[in-house]
């Protein structure tokens, strides 16, 4: 392998059912710092059926190039289906770092290409860099659940491959005047190269807001006890336009769906105010809300992590200083 | 029917802390586990034992020779087989690497019908060994499942998404990758316990035992090469507010409709 025959960043656009995944921005927003680095350009590779719009997008959103390559067999995410399109794709045009957001389909699709191809795959990446002297890209990620950083290469093998947690990065602002190069392709793929049938896609109608775009974020933890307990919390939540999130605990045992878990495991959310009640404040979660603009904490025990990292904490019962709080914010509104 | 189940010991993650002056970890008296998603893994594949005749449940790990207790724990809960390859040249291997190994193992066992790993390791978290594995044996692969059903040589999963699921349909042999939703793993008796810890043999592959290029394998095979690490630095800047609840309250309600504002 000559990698000085590989050139150029990619990033896999996500699209769901026709709708775009908000990584995928994300993802071009860091890959346009990359290649600038690199002193080349951001390439989204889209895959789908009837996506036109999509494509035109990602343009809008910074992609120096958009690759859409389209067929009805990749309406829908299928491993067999992503993995030899682009294959295919990489082999012939030889990109030299592909980004893959590390949703519950990069997840999937980018060891199944990383394999194919030989090459390095670092999971769930928190940090990208470009090394200044050797141009490898540098991809920095959590581990022991969130207790290490490393910083990992793939320094003789290309293309460099990352999967990267949701809600790190940030998207550039549209500008519809972006003048992107779109190429659509027809895809190389037949139904037979597809071994898998996806039978049905079953949406679960969540009564939740996104937490990674919640300006007010009220968090609960172990402390908080049962389910019922998170009734406070919600309902200073909705005074303050928020939502209610957990850490791994509150979701472990049931009391907040999955989807709001704040963590190394769970959502990286940048809240104006984030509060966190009962919540010890493992480095796990430190490592899911640290960003916040604003961290207050609401905790029985003083000694807890958690005070430490907030701006502001407070010793006591969230049962007792929650609805005090929401009295004087109501208060105050009035 | 044959399943393999793929299974890594962790460090119990959950309890291995920061020391807060040195910075570095503390792994002292941190107990190894089964890594919790491939217990789900083993359950399932106990579970379909039960429900079929003439089912077969091999498990296979790779690590150091210690790597074996989670094995006779695997024993204990109604494993009939247990594998476990260890040998110095595997050390050092990233996911690629670690695959190729397991997967140079699972070719070695021959005419399996299910692989089943757990979707990720708590130690590295990565969530790609299992599609490796099956990118090395050419099979198909379903991830994240939480439901499964076997009908003639039929796999019918249902696969978590983050807002809902997949009904995903395929032919055996897969490679599957099991989540925590899928079943709450049994605990072994005391009569499995005791068979598996004094009564059962544990088969011992080293790199001789199964066909595989050393020359992709270990530190220097792999891709990917951790360059450095560090423990995450925290903003540790924090102000308690003592006083009355009332009081204390009062401040905080202060400071969010500042924020609120802008």
């Amino acid at each position: 392998m000559n990698i000085a025959d590989y050139k150029g960043v990619w990033v896999f656009a996500e699209q769901r059912d026709g709708k775009l995944q908000k990584v995928a921005l994300e993802l071009i927003g860091k890959g346009k710092e990359l290649a600038d680095k690199l002193g080349t350009e951001v390439t989204a590779l889209l895959l789908g059926s009837e996506a036109d719009d999509i494509a035109k997008e990602l343009a809008a959103y910074g992609a120096d190039k958009v690759i859409y390559a389209d067929s009805p067999l990749l309406k829908h995410y299928t491993t067999d289906g992503y993995a030899k399109v682009i294959c295919d794709l990489v082999q012939a045009r030889k990109p030299e770092a592909i980004l893959v957001g590390a949703t519950y389909i990069g997840r999937d699709l980018g060891p199944r290409v990383s394999a194919r191809l030989s090459t390095g795959l670092t999971a769930d990446c928190t940090g990208l860099d470009i090394d200044p002297e050797t141009k490898h890209l540098q991809m920095t990620r959590p581990a022991f659940g969130g207790n290490l950083m490393a910083t990992i290469e793939c320094a003789a093998n290309r293309p460099q491959m990352s999967t990267v947690r949701p809600g790190v990065f940030e998207k550039l602002q549209k500008d519809a005047s972006r003048k992107g190069e779109i190429e659509k392709i027809s895809a190389d793929i037949k139904a037979s190269d597809i071994r898998v049938k996806v039978d049905e896609v079953v949406k679960i109608a969540k009564d939740i807001m996104d937490i990674g775009e919640a300006q007010f974020i009220v968090s609960g933890g172990r402390g908080i006890g049962s389910k019922e307990g998170f009734a406070p919390l919600k309902e200073l939540a909705d005074l303050l336009g928020g939502t209610v999130a957990g850490s791994r605990a509150a979701v472990e045992n049931g009391w907040v769906d999955k989807a709001c878990q704040v963590g190394q495991t769970g959502q990286t959310v940048k809240p104006i105010v984030y509060i966190a009640c009962g919540i010890s404040g493992a480095i796990q979660h430190l490592a899911g809300m640290q960003d916040s603009d604003y961290i207050i904490a609401i905790n029985k025990d003083e000694g807890a992590a958690i005070m430490k990292a907030a701006d502001l904490a407070i010793v006591g019962d969230y049962k007792k200083v929650i609805p005090e709080m929401v009295a004087e914010i109501k208060a105050l509104n009035n | 029917m044959k399943i393999i189940v793929c299974m890594k010991q962790v460090p119990d993650t959950n309890e291995v802390k920061i020391d807060p002056v040195k910075g570095t970890l503390i792994r002292e008296g941190v107990p190894s586990i089964i890594n919790p998603d491939d217990k789900n893994a083993l359950e399932e594949a106990l579970r379909i034992k039960e429900k079929f005749e003439d089912v077969n449940v091999t498990v296979l790990s790779m690590g150091p020779p210690q790597a074996e207790n989670a094995l006779r724990e695997a024993l204990a809960m109604g494993a009939d087989e247990a594998i476990i390859l260890s040998d110095r040249q595997f050390g050092g291997s990233d996911t690629w690497g670690t695959s190729l190994i397991i997967a140079s193992a699972i070719n070695k066992i021959g005419n399996y019908d299910i692989v089943l790993c757990g979707r990720q390791a708590i130690d590295g978290d990565t969530a790609q060994v299992g599609p490796e594995i099956a990118e090395h044996l050419g099979l198909p692969q379903i991830t994240y499942v939480s439901e499964l059903q076997i009908k003639g040589n039929e796999i019918v999963a249902k696969r978590a998404m983050e807002d809902g699921y997949y009904v995903i349909k395929t032919k055996m042999p897969v490679v599957l990758t099991a989540i925590k939703e899928l079943n709450e793993p049994r605990y072994p008796s005391i009569k499995g316990i005791y068979n598996a810890f004094k009564e059962r043999v544990i088969t011992l592959w080293n790199i001789n035992d199964i066909e595989i290029d050393k020359n992709r394998i270990g530190l220097k095979g792999s891709p990917t090469n951790v360059k450095k690490s560090f423990t995450p630095e925290l903003k540790f800047k924090g102000e308690i507010i003592t006083g009355t609840v009332e009081e204390a309250s009062r401040k905080l309600a202060v400071k969010i409709k500042e924020k609120q504002v802008g």
